[in-house]
């Protein structure tokens, strides 16, 4: 474990750290950006983080910091308090999923007290500490790796669990400070992209059916996020009164009925509307390889149409990892850092218009599939 | 953008649709995108659902339910229905009459079957390993139906129960 405190080093920067899911190397990662497995602990003899007073906060960073530092898991890797790290720094590991909100604070003003996290050195493990719990223990993957990520995070609990007094109720299970997590402490998510479903209109009867099955679905930034290019999170709604092992393989067997799904919803575009289909897909990426201003919103929707213009073969370049990599690096803090100075919305946008140029003219001139349908060829499919 | 159905409030929803082969995209907001039919594209947070089921519990004077704060860090009934986030693990103790309803409508148990935290390792954990496992099949016993099972489990969980007092 390193980090910035008491080292007499100059201020952190957070790297490429955390980016590791993004390299397009999970299954079905064209469908499915990213899994997400998450465990929320607590300490005994502490109020919940969002109560505690900061000696509170720093003391239960001390004990997780030492915990961290005895086990092997996160061998290598690091420990950065919130505060020691710029908040452009901060904003960079929201942009990349790897903390959230509440851990960083508002874009302006200081950091929350005592929040940190620790991060594996190359895999995708971490933890969150004084966030709304003590510890929220993650793993973030690329494609759908329900398995690899629950044993990950599972084994990091185990390890931990080892040497901190976890707050455990005989009933309720591992106690947490909303109810809504209480008993396992489990959230497990995968990042879905829909735009099928979306374009035959069969969207809402799959989100409604997953909100049957006990499952919920969220925007690409978790709880009270909004849905933008398409991507939607499905998750577990409860926590409490199924094993870990069921919540986990609920939810795989519900996301691979959504993949398939979409399968279905993509097939039946490119047999209905081939034409409409590939209009979108070039036209989308041609505004993103000319455009000279673009916001956020608008390269995910255009993103978005490139991606399911490649899953399709209607194009044969970029490359999933390179829209993954656009997908984070474009937006503001990692502009801002590349750009070395504050952006307005006006200068952002025009700022992520000249990188997204430059990261898919590094990639060619993108080439139709030699086995594109054609429209008159499909009428037989 | 303004929303193109009633032209006052901000577009939030942006839904592309395919008809007769034309790709059409509608910017509504989220009231007139309500009004059309069209689900909004963030599901309800399951804790307002929850908080809601608070504010009924909370008022009735349902059994074990308390006004006093917790004795450990303070917080109140009253801080808990506004904020949906307890204070402490005391918290889970001490608004346990209440917390039990909550529970079983928010999760619909209210039973912890997963990890046993293997870090406090007593003698009672034998005790709650057994219970868990009695009370697991007693719920499996009703559902179907063999009350006889389930009569004979609940005497063995009273047991238990006892001994644990």
């Amino acid at each position: 474990m390193s980090g910035g405190n008491g080292m007499g080093v100059p201020t952190p920067t957070v790297d490429d750290r955390g980016t590791s899911w993004l390299d397009g190397s999970g299954q079905d990662h064209e469908i499915v950006l990213s899994t997400r497995v998450r465990l929320a602990r607590n300490l005994q003899g502490y109020t919940f983080a969002l109560r505690a007073d900061a000696d509170d906060r720093h003391s239960v960073l001390d004990q997780v910091r030492h915990a961290l530092e005895a086990s092997a898991d996160l061998d290598n890797g690091v420990l950065w308090e919130m505060s020691d790290l710029e908040a452009v720094e901060r904003r960079i590991l929201h942009e990349r999923h790897v903390v959230s909100r509440e851990l960083i604070g508002p874009d302006e003003g200081p950091a929350p007290v005592g929040t940190a996290l620790a991060l594996g050195a190359s895999g995708p493990c971490g933890v969150m500490i004084n966030e709304e719990d003590h510890l929220r223990i993650q793993s973030l993957h690329n494609g759908m790796e329900l398995e690899a990520a629950w044993k990950q995070v599972s084994e990091l609990d185990e390890a931990l669990g080892g040497r901190l007094p976890y707050a455990f109720h005989h009933e309720f299970g591992f106690l947490t400070c909303c109810p809504t997590n209480v008993g396992t402490g489990l959230r497990a998510s995968v990042l879905v992209h829909l735009p099928g479903l979306v374009l035959t209109k069969e969207i809402n009867k799959v989100l409604q059916g997953i909100a049957q099955v006990g499952l919920t679905y969220r925007g690409l930034y978790g709880e009270g996020s909004e849905v933008v290019g398409n991507f939607f999170q499905i998750s577990n709604q409860t926590t409490l009164g199924k094993s870990e092992m069921d919540l986990v393989d609920h939810l795989r067997e519900i996301s691979v009925q959504v993949v398939e799904y979409e399968k279905r919803a993509r097939s039946v575009l490119l047999r209905e509307a081939p034409s409409v289909l590939e209009d979108k897909v070039w036209r989308a990426y041609g505004i993103l390889r000319h455009a000279r201003s673009l916001s956020f919103d608008e390269m995910m929707n255009l993103l978005s149409g490139v991606r399911l213009g490649l899953t399709l073969k209607l194009l044969r370049t970029p490359r999933v990892r390179t829209l993954n990599e656009i997908m984070i690096f474009a937006q503001s803090a990692h502009l801002e850092r590349r750009a070395e100075r504050t952006l307005d919305e006006g200068d952002a946008d025009v700022y992520r218009a000249s990188f997204v140029r430059e990261r898919l003219s590094a990639e060619g001139e993108a080439t139709s599939s030699p086995s594109e349908p054609r429209p008159e060829a499909d009428n037989s499919a | 953008m303004v929303c193109e159905r009633c032209q006052e409030r901000e577009a939030e929803v942006h839904l592309t649709t395919i008809e007769n082969d034309e790709m059409a995209t509608v910017h509504l907001c989220s009231s007139c995108a309500g009004q059309e039919g069209i689900a909004l594209t963030s599901a309800p947070a399951p804790l307002a659902d929850f908080l809601a089921t608070i504010g009924t519990s909370v008022e009735d004077t349902s059994e074990g339910a308390t006004s006093e704060p917790c004795p450990y860090c303070g917080t109140t009934s009253a801080d808990f229905r506004r904020s949906g986030r307890l204070g402490c693990p005391e918290c889970y103790a001490h608004f346990e009459g209440q917390l039990r309803g909550l529970l079983r409508r928010v999760h619909g148990s209210t039973q912890h079957v997963g990890k046993l935290y293997l870090g406090e390792a007593t003698e009672a954990d034998d005790r709650y390993v057994k219970l868990r496992s009695l009370r697991l099949r007693l719920d499996r016993a009703v559902e179907l139906e063999d009350f006889e099972a389930a009569a004979e489990l609940r005497d063995q969980i009273n047991v238990l129960e006892a001994a644990e007092r």
